[in-house]
């Protein structure tokens, strides 16, 4: 163990090695610099003696910088070379300029070093023989593997071949990784039983807006800088997309970008700008936007799940004023009239249904809609979240949020845009997906006891499915079967044998063979028969993009732990093992589809992928052939937002705003309007609601990323989260004798979890908050089992009671439970 | 609010302006004092905060720490907390420079806690600086306190984190 140094941290030397590094997190993908140097090279204090060209022989000033002891680490590479490392904000880079948030902040303190949090990284595949975990090397693994693959395949189809499987960017994704694992899995397996990550299906969680022709990222986050309006729907952009919040949208609250405002749009009155947010709750967001300027700030504080009506409600209103775009309606759109006459809603009936008083909805469609003083359109964004995608269904809301923005032409337009605010970044390049819509329910599908194995990879559905609790007993039920046969089975089993016994408990005695493909043992692996290494930006090379279509690269500056090694190379070994296999026993047919993954690094697979479009679902688009990496790396942490129009001057040009022609991604290029009936919540869920006297609402807290895999190795975040927090109004609290910090228990018909109490004044009475998705308190063990049409979850949607399990002392004198709103 | 309480005071950040500064422009981890001190430790001065019978309860005390160009404030906060020193071991003392940019932090009294106008930090006085939300990557640096108990002096010591804008808290 090495002594902790808190008080000064290493300067990179100007001569240190620099790359560029999109944060793994967010979909914002802030920018970073990586600087790497021998340990014992340090730079100096002064200006030119360090690669930040800062004089560090007296203070820096107020916002020169962001460098943190988060911000260094020291590695060691396979060479067994020390270096030190440094990651820090890029000020060149558009996205952030400079700023860092928490999580991307702690980039470099989160690369694998043998004392950092970091420190259990899987370093080799771990095979779960007899009673325990054993290292092995991947030959052994991939014997074993694609042998119980290819069984399966062979004797049982493709269908009995289950996955849970990413479909993002940043680490855990990308284009690499995302085209190596979908051209394994759909062109080579060729099974549909695949879920992705945080649901249990295989779709997409905008289907709506895509159905209506428009794309869900469609603006630049500029647009929210030169915007009139935004209004920002179900999402907490200062905690989960904070650079885009405190870089691009709280500056035009400010008022700090008026002078673009006016010179983009010189034609037109420009008033101060203002936020609109739909969100039942008082979020750390709308805080800071009402601390900034209050009178420019309309919460719709609707009652839960109500979204459609609400947006039914302005529609309605909207044309009943003549405020709707009859021209551009009329030239590029279709269905007008039935989605107008379905979406029907008086003001009075939208109010009763969400709660939200009639002036304050007139308020909101004159701030959202009014023509300007000018007689122009009002430029309204309207940027939305997880409100809406795990809302009261999906399809619906953003059917008639989509419904009200063409009806308004709020799209194609700067300072428009009709967006999801997005949770990882994008990164999608994959064959065809080869089922049907909608795509099986595949967590069903397990519970009820088909598939013979599953591979979880880069994901961790334990935290991250609903009805959680019913589907970890399944799974740990069906995974002790083929522990026990492999236990019974005793020595001396060489792989042939292992083969035979895991097929025999999956075939015959209701068994599930378990892979995890991660970059540490997760939650999920403890119910595991396999676990293999994978790695992560910066021991890999890997493009993503964000949330405004801007493509990366991020560049391996270090070696991955052990012999772990990218996802895209881990499926081509599965892929070419199975290859041999067949090719083996003279099976030419089957040996062909898992042809081509014979890559040496995951550049092969951005050129087998991304650079060859034809014919595959790729985020790139049709010009994806035009980016190389070696192009990218020009383009710097600015990258090029895609679609790429061309290659010119040694630049790639790219797509600020898509639509901008009025010609929409539909067979005939326009624009769909979609009925959506209003029609209250589900009938599971209003089950749940009639019997349970809190509402469950659930999300994000700043201080964590996703399932938390990194951030539960990091005593920052743990000291301040060691359970998730569920916020509750102090008056419910009282009434049950609930205090913060206590442990509490949460309940209901589907399952219970626990979470630590956290007191706040800002919640209503009858709801409360709990952090989604950690290691320690799932609220997916509450939530129903219903989904939309398309298998979308109700994440946002259960009820339960809410009871004290007891009073926990270390949490009351560690952990501070002030309020998390800025005021 | 920091800036309020200057009067209470007691003996100024002209003091601890005039304290000569110890450590000075080494580059490497282990060598960054002059002095020829090779230790884990920097050489912190030590610099008198106030008297822990005169400090005012729930007001931020001004002083600068370690040297005239890092702003901080003691706080007698009127009953234990984690960190704290003095009879009451109550007692506590932060850098105000909020450590994700460096803009000055604001002491709420009404919920003690520091807050952060540009970016919206929130850090708990109470809790030895915890991060309540915002986007640093650490905790507030505390200032390290000792107490004597004889004539009630409150030093401050040393530094847990580290001063925003610094590559060492001793310049």
């Amino acid at each position: 163990m090495t002594q902790e140094i808190k008080d000064r941290i290493a300067l990179p030397p100007v001569n240190a090695q620099k790359t560029n590094m999109t944060c793994h997190f967010c979909i914002v993908g802030c920018g970073y610099n990586t600087y790497k140097w021998p340990v014992g090279k340090e730079g100096g204090r002064k200006a030119d003696q360090n690669a930040l060209g800062v004089d560090f022989t007296r203070q820096a000033g107020a916002l020169q910088l962001s460098m943190s002891p988060s911000m260094t680490n020291t590695i060691k590479d396979k060479d067994g070379q020390s270096y030190n490392i440094m990651i820090v904000p890029d000020k060149e880079c558009v996205v952030n300029s400079g700023l860092s948030s928490t999580r991307g902040g702690a980039l470099a303190s989160l690369m694998y070093s043998d004392t950092g949090p970091g420190n259990d990284r899987l370093k080799y595949p771990r095979f779960f023989a007899g009673d325990d975990w054993m290292d092995t090397d991947w030959k052994q693994a991939m014997d074993i593997y694609a042998g119980v693959t290819k069984r399966i395949l062979d004797k049982d189809g493709p269908d009995q071949i289950m996955f849970n499987l990413f479909d993002h960017g940043g680490a855990g994704g990308g284009f690499e990784n995302t085209w190596g694992t979908g051209k394994y899995i759909f062109s080579g397996l060729q099974t549909k039983m695949v879920r992705i990550h945080n649901r249990p299906a295989y779709n997409s969680e905008c289907h709506a807006t895509r159905d209506m022709g428009i794309g869900e990222l469609n603006n630049s986050y500029e647009d929210s800088e030169v915007a009139d309006t935004i209004m920002f729907i179900g999402m907490n952009a200062y905690e989960t997309q904070s650079n885009y919040f405190l870089n691009h949208a709280l500056p035009n609250l400010q008022g700090n970008t008026k002078d673009k405002r006016k010179k983009w749009f010189p034609k037109e009155s420009i008033e101060d700008t203002r936020f609109i947010l739909v969100d039942p709750r008082r979020s750390p967001t709308l805080a800071i936007c009402e601390q900034t300027a209050k009178d420019r700030v309309l919460h719709l504080q609707i009652n839960p799940g109500t979204d459609t009506a609400l947006f039914n409600g302005l529609l309605t209103y909207v044309v009943e004023k003549g405020w709707h775009k009859k021209e551009f309606i009329a030239q590029h759109t279709s269905g007008f009239d039935a989605a107008l006459k379905a979406n029907k809603m008086s003001l009075a009936e939208c109010s009763k249904i969400t709660g939200v008083s009639e002036a304050d909805l007139k308020k909101a469609a004159e701030w959202a809609y009014q023509p300007k003083a000018s007689g122009h359109a009002t430029r309204t964004a309207h940027m939305y979240e997880k409100g809406i995608i795990w809302g009261n269904d999906n399809y619906k809301i953003q059917s008639a949020l989509v419904d009200l923005v063409l009806a308004t032409q709020n799209v194609g337009r700067r300072g428009t845009g009709v967006c999801r605010l997005g949770g990882h970044q994008e990164g999608y390049a994959r064959p065809p997906y080869p089922g049907p819509r909608p795509a099986p329910y595949v967590d069903q599908e397990i519970i009820k006891g088909n598939g013979k194995m599953l591979t979880v990879w880069a994901c961790n559905s334990f935290q991250t499915t609903l009805n959680a609790q019913r589907y970890r007993a399944e799974v740990f039920r069906r995974s002790n079967i083929v522990r026990d046969a492999l236990a019974q089975a005793g020595g001396g089993l060489d792989t042939q044998k292992i083969i035979d016994v895991i097929y025999d408990a999956v075939s015959n005695k209701g068994g599930l063979f378990i892979t995890t493909v991660d970059l540490y043992p997760t939650k999920f692996a403890r119910a595991g028969h396999m676990m293999m290494p994978a790695a992560h930006p910066g021991e890999m090379n890997l493009t993503s993009m964000n949330g405004e279509r801007r493509m990366r690269l991020s560049e391996k500056f270090m070696d991955p732990p052990g012999i772990a090694k990218a996802d895209c190379l881990i499926a081509a070994d599965m892929a070419n093992t199975l290859k041999a296999l067949y090719k083996s026993e003279g099976n030419a047919e089957m040996a062909n589809r898992f042809d081509g993954l014979d890559w040496k690094t995951e550049e092969d697979a951005f050129n087998d992928g991304f650079r060859k479009p034809e014919g595959i679902d790729s985020q790139g688009g049709g010009t994806g052939d035009l980016v190389t990496y070696d192009r990218l790396k020009v383009m710097g942490n600015n990258g090029v937002q895609l679609p790429v129009k061309e290659f010119k001057d040694g630049k790639l040009i790219g797509t600020e705003m898509n639509y901008m022609d009025y010609k929409f991604s539909t067979k005939d290029g326009k624009a769909h309007f979609l009925p959506a009936t209003w029609t209250g919540l589900p009938e599971a869920v209003e089950k749940q609601r009639s019997k349970y006297k809190f509402w469950i609402n659930n999300g994000r807290a700043n201080h964590v990323w996703q399932t938390g895999y990194h951030d539960q190795r990091h005593s920052f975040r743990t000291e301040r989260y060691p359970m998730a927090p569920i916020e509750i109004n102090p008056d419910d609290a009282k009434a049950l004798g609930i205090e913060s910090g206590d442990i509490v228990e949460v309940f209901n018909d589907y399952g219970s979890t626990n979470a630590m109490a956290y007191l706040e004044p800002d919640i209503k009475s009858g709801h409360s908050f709990m952090v989604f998705g950690y290691f320690n308190g799932s609220v997916g063990d509450v939530v129903t089992d219903w989904t939309d049409q398309n298998v979308l979850p109700y994440y946002k949607g259960t009820w339960a009671d809410i009871r004290k399990v007891t009073s926990m002392a270390d949490y009351k004198k560690t952990i501070s439970f002030k309020s998390r709103r800025y005021s | 609010m920091s800036k309020m309480s200057r009067r209470n005071f007691l003996k100024g950040s002209s003091v601890a302006a005039a304290i000569p500064l110890m450590g000075s422009a080494g580059n490497a981890l282990a060598k960054n004092n002059s002095d020829g001190n090779t230790g884990a430790t920097l050489n912190y001065p030590e610099t008198t905060v106030g008297n822990a019978n005169q400090l005012p309860v729930n007001q931020a005390v001004s002083f600068t720490y370690p040297d005239s160009d890092s702003p901080c404030v003691a706080i007698r906060m009127g009953e234990e907390v984690p960190g704290g020193v003095g009879p009451d071991k109550d007692i506590v003392a932060y850098s105000i420079l909020c450590n994700h940019m460096g803009c000055p932090l604001d002491y709420a009294p009404d919920t003690r806690t520091f807050k952060c106008p540009c970016h919206f930090s929130i850090f708990d006085s109470e809790k030895a600086g915890q991060m309540v939300t915002g986007q640093a990557t650490e905790n507030l640096p505390r200032i390290l306190l000792s107490y004597d108990k004889d004539s009630g002096a409150i030093q401050a010591i040393g530094v847990d984190g580290l001063i925003y804008g610094r590559q060492a808290n001793v310049l």
